[in-house]
Order: structure tokens, then sequence, then C-alpha cells
């Protein structure tokens, strides 16, 4: 009986020190950001090999995504004879909720993987000591610069996502099926809000890439010292960051789009 | 050398970035709108335009020969005014009537132009006399309603 209070007990302390870990190194990443800035040639650097490296994969996942949103839209809005509506639901969907969250989970799996396999390296190969050892703080130097790389290319990732998934419902809706251009843009525009939907969605991206950065960076600096240690942190990131961006993604959608 | 060429790429990405945070706001919130093709400007006064929206089609014979350009209210007249504008590539006589139907049953709805027989042709700022308004669905059910009644009322006395 008292060892399985110990237990729980123990689990407590440990799962209160884990969050308690967590938030003080969320905390310093989020403090360290105007001198990050200040010396902008880190942050440039880790922005190039974040952001424009995963612009391809992004791009092409976009027009898949609105491909198949106008295929299948039409094939439920024609049954009820409005498929003039299509743009409505391919910008809406892709603004409000699938450019946001499908563009987070690529860069989990493009960036986020990367960032955690290479803090991990650098924990295993000893570098991160030998910076302490020379008074260089890793956090600010190593960590930080990609924290606020991957905050600042997330939201860019995000709408470029969304405006290449349009087109992409626009060449199947309006070029291949021939819906009416005009009822395609004209639905669209009239539906779509500028701040509700746009902004919110923009807000979602800027959430994701917080959360995505900072579960990837923290796994890679928490990770054991070898290389199942860095395997294991790297699974965990995407298990986390992901499993994150949807329930974020569910909170985020209550509090913004109250019915 | 390195360093000017990431410079380069880390300004694509972010011009990028905000060209389509600039196409979301225009193409697919309208903060803007542009229209490529030449068209001319007619108006017309219904009593009741329903769920007309800006950008529905004006069509005649099933095709598109126009668009909705602006909606607004008439405080004189207790009408909606609707500016329509025509593709130049289609003249239509002064006597023609518009009407305002449905696409489908619970279709969105457009314009319909019907061609009259006068010579002179729609010019720039003319305004179609000859308009027809939405169907409003309650008024159909409530009229159909009325006629049930009544026809059931009379029907018994006919009858016996």
């Amino acid at each position: 009986m008292t060892s399985i209070l110990a237990h729980i007990g123990a689990w407590v302390r440990l799962w209160l020190a884990d969050v308690g870990h967590a938030a003080t190194l969320f905390i310093r990443l989020i403090w360290l950001g105007p001198s990050c800035l200040r010396r902008f040639g880190l942050v440039r650097d880790q922005m190039h090999f974040l952001g424009n490296h995963s612009l391809a994969i992004i791009a092409v996942s976009g027009l898949f995504v609105g491909f198949v949103l106008a295929l299948q839209g039409y094939n439920t809005l024609q049954r009820f004879g409005s498929a003039s509506a299509l743009g409505l639901l391919v910008a809406l969907s892709l603004v409000r909720e699938l450019g946001p969250v499908v563009s987070a989970l690529l860069f989990t799996g493009r960036a986020g993987t990367s960032l955690t396999a290479e803090i991990g390296l650098m924990k295993a190969g000893e570098q991160l000591s030998a910076m302490e050892m020379m008074a260089i703080d890793p956090v600010s130097r190593i960590l930080a610069p990609r924290f606020w790389a991957g905050v600042l290319v997330m939201p860019i990732l995000g709408t470029v996502f969304s405006a290449i998934g349009i087109v992409g419902g626009w060449l199947v809706g309006v070029v291949m099926i021939g819906v009416d251009a005009g009822s395609f843009w004209g639905q669209m525009q009239d539906g779509v809000d500028v701040w509700s939907d746009v902004g919110n969605g923009f807000v979602k991206t800027v959430v994701f890439g917080l959360t995505v950065s900072f579960i990837a960076l923290r796994q890679g600096f928490e990770a054991q010292a070898t290389p199942e240690g860095v395997a294991r942190a790297t699974t965990r990131t995407v298990v986390m960051a992901s499993l994150t961006v949807l329930a974020l993604d569910f909170v985020l959608t209550a509090l913004m789009f109250k019915l | 050398m390195q360093r000017s060429n990431t410079d380069v790429w880390v300004g694509l990405l972010v011009v990028i970035g905000a060209a389509a945070l600039l196409f979301l706001a225009m193409q697919s919130a309208n903060l803007l709108s542009i229209s490529w093709q030449k068209t001319y400007e007619i108006n017309a006064l219904f009593d009741n335009i329903g769920g007309l929206k800006k950008q529905a089609a004006v069509k005649s014979a099933g095709v598109v020969v126009g668009r909705v350009q602006d909606i607004r209210f008439d405080d004189k007249s207790f009408q909606a005014n609707v500016v329509l504008a025509m593709d130049v590539r289609y003249q239509f006589p002064k006597d023609s009537s518009l009407k305002i139907l449905t696409s489908g049953l619970l279709g969105e709805q457009y314009i319909g132009i019907e061609a009259g027989s006068d010579i002179a042709n729609l010019a720039q700022g003319d305004r179609v006399q000859s308009t027809q308004s939405a169907v409003v669905l309650e008024n159909l059910i409530s009229r159909f309603l009325y006629n049930k009644a009544s026809d059931a009322g009379s029907a018994p006395a006919a009858g016996n």
C-alpha cells in the first residue's frame, strides 16, 4: 500500500519537476528574444535552414491539399446544387484550419526533427558542455536563435500553404471542373473576413510556431547523450509536437470562432 | 559571400510570405477588388433582391454576360439599387428586362436578362425599367396555404 503511494508521489514529483524545467526554459527563451534579434545573423542562418528548405514541401503539400479539397467539396456540394459555394469552402477550411495545422505538422516533420537531432548530437558530442566550459551559454547561443527562427518562419509557411492551397482549389474547381469563376471568388470574398478568418489563422500559426520549436529544442536539450537517446528524443518530438498542435488547435478554435 | 547569399534567400522567403498574406487578404477576403475585363455599367431598381450578392452572375440564356458590381439601398423609392457590370462584347436592347432567379432549388441567386425589341442598346449608366424581384420562399408558401385554405372553404359548398 505504502509502496503504491510512494510511486504516485514520486511520479507527481517528477512530473512537476519536468513542468518546472520546461517552463523555466520557455521563459528564458522568450526573455532572450530581444538580444537574439539584435544579433540577427544567427537567427537569419536558422531561418534559412528551417524556412527556405521547408518551403518546397509546404508549397507542394498546399497545392495537393487544395486539389483534394476542391474535388471532395465539389462532390458533396453539387448534390445540394450549391457548387458555387466551393470557393468559400476551400478558402475557409484552408485559412482557418488546414493551413495552420497541416503546415505545423509538416514543419514538425521537416524542421522540428532536425532541430532535435542537431541539439541532441551536440549534447552527445559534449559540444554543449564544451561551450559551457568556455563560459558561453548554450541556451542563448544555440537554442534561442533556433527558437526565434522557428517562431518567425512558421507564420510565413502557414500563410504560403493557405495561399497555394486556394490556388490549387481554383485550378481544380474552376479550370478543371468548370465551376463559375465569379461565384468561386465572389462567394469566397463574401464569406471570408480579413480579421476574424485570415487574422485568426495567422495567430494560430504563430502559436504553433512557438509550440513546435519549443518542443523540438527541449527534446534535443533533454535527450540522453547516447545514439539511442537522440533517436528516442527525435521520435518524441514528432509525437508530442503533433499531438500538442492538434489539441491546441481545438482549444484555439473554440476560443476564436465562438458560436 | 556566404553571408550575403543567406540574406538574399531569407529575404526571398519573407517576400514570399508577405505576398501570400497579401493574396489572402485581397483575393479571398476582398480588401480590394480588381477586374480585368472591359465592362459598361447599367443599374436597376428591384423591390426585393432576396439573397443576391455582389459578384453574382448576370446570365442571358444561361451564359454569363456580366456581374453584379454593387448593391445599394435607395432611400427615395425604398428599393434596392443594383449596379451591373456588363461585358462590352454583349449588347442588349434598351427595353430588356431583368429577373432575379435561383440556380437549383437552394442554389445561389443570379440575374437573368431577357432581350427586348428596342433598336437602341443599353449604354453606360442606363437604367433598366422592367425588373422582377426575387421569389421569397415564405411569401410563396403563405400564398399557397391561402389558396389551399380558400379551396378547402369552397370545396364542401360545391360538393354537397
